[in-house]
């Protein structure tokens, strides 16, 4: 855990954005779209790969923190461009309770609708999103490839969702 | 986006003089490796501050990954009840590869814990407080453990003993 200072590429789609629409394996046989999941606030974190090891396990924290985003309604997906096989043995062995999906077949489609896909190294960056019941990005937030963004962001994120904003009026 | 990790309260774990001029904020798990790597290198570092520094420790319990992480926090909460929370601590991380529920209760003969209090820790009793901790510390940016700060601040820097006293000094300094 070095000090770097944060990388915002400031290619990830902004707040305001309609969440571009995907369909991914989040098991063997089985596949999960954002349309499913919509009048919830949804929250997509991205990562480089299954594995790898930034200090206090990004997922592994998400997973604890679980419980919190449900009090707001909130679905928790992570992306990485992992295939499900490998998806599911990582969230066998951090017995994780939240879906991952592959972002395999073609390779970081998703991460690159998003502005989120590391051509050069063939991986998601470590971003999040944040994105409420009608589907529009809220929270967007890219964090350096080797830092847990910790999940204190998000839930501002959420808070603010469930906060009726009077000066915005409706984001839609 | 952080909006820092919560104030000093009541029920805090303190070592150290209230007067310090620098705290160091530990959000731990007593079954993760890398605290229990921490555990000397934070003991160094407090001797090396003496009354200048006071350390806190907050429950973070990694649960899902660490299975006796909830248990080893209910335990050291059942300590502190008979004021020996720091024995506790740090039996904790002394033996953090047999944190099993028989091992807790030799523990906590060896340090004079009732058995009753350990149950009742057990079965809940201090869960409201390490809950808090935890959802303290996330909403404060704790991102692993250990997770320290230093005056409510984050600290990202390198964990050995140099490398924290240069950090806490400097930040006292500021205050004198």
């Amino acid at each position: 855990m070095t000090e770097q200072p944060t990388h915002i590429s400031g290619t990830q789609l902004p707040p305001g954005e309609r969440a571009p629409e995907f369909t991914l394996p989040a098991t063997p046989d089985q596949r999960l779209s954002l349309a499913e999941m919509s009048g919830r606030p949804v929250i997509l974190a991205f990562y480089p790969a299954d594995w790898s090891p930034v200090c206090g396990d990004e997922m592994s924290l998400f997973n604890e923190v679980l419980p919190e985003f449900h009090k707001y309604g909130a679905q928790l997906v992570g992306i990485s461009t992992d295939g499900v096989w490998c998806h599911a043995a990582f969230a066998a062995e951090r017995k994780l309770h939240f879906p991952l999906l592959a972002d395999f077949e073609p390779k970081g489609e998703v991460a690159r609708r998003y502005g989120v896909y590391r051509a050069a190294d063939g991986i998601a960056e470590r971003a999040l999103f944040v994105i409420d019941a009608e589907g529009i990005i809220r929270w967007s937030y890219v964090s350096a490839l080797g830092i847990n963004p910790g999940a204190d962001g998000i839930l501002e994120a959420l808070e603010s969702l469930s906060v009726p904003s009077s000066a915005e009026g409706a984001a839609s | 986006m952080t909006r820092g990790i919560p104030p000093l309260a009541g029920d805090d774990h303190l070592q150290g003089p209230s007067d310090a001029v620098v705290t160091l904020v530990e959000y731990g798990d007593y079954e993760c490796p890398y605290c229990g790597e921490a555990y000397p290198v934070l003991k160094a570092v407090q001797r090396a501050m003496g009354p200048d520094l006071r350390f806190v420790f907050r429950n973070f319990p990694l649960v899902d990954m660490h299975v006796h992480a909830r248990r080893a926090a209910e335990f050291a909460e059942a300590a502190a009840e008979t004021g020996a929370f720091w024995d506790a601590h740090d039996m904790l991380f002394e033996n953090q590869g047999a944190l099993d529920d028989r091992s807790l209760a030799a523990y906590g003969d060896r340090l004079g814990i009732e058995p009753a209090s350990i149950a009742a820790a057990f079965a809940g009793k201090h869960d409201s407080k390490i809950e808090r901790d935890f959802l303290g510390g996330v909403r404060g940016g704790v991102n692993g453990t250990p997770c320290l700060f230093i005056d409510g601040l984050r600290y990202e820097g390198p964990r050995d003993v140099e490398s924290l006293v240069n950090a806490l000094r400097a930040v006292a300094r500021q205050r004198l």
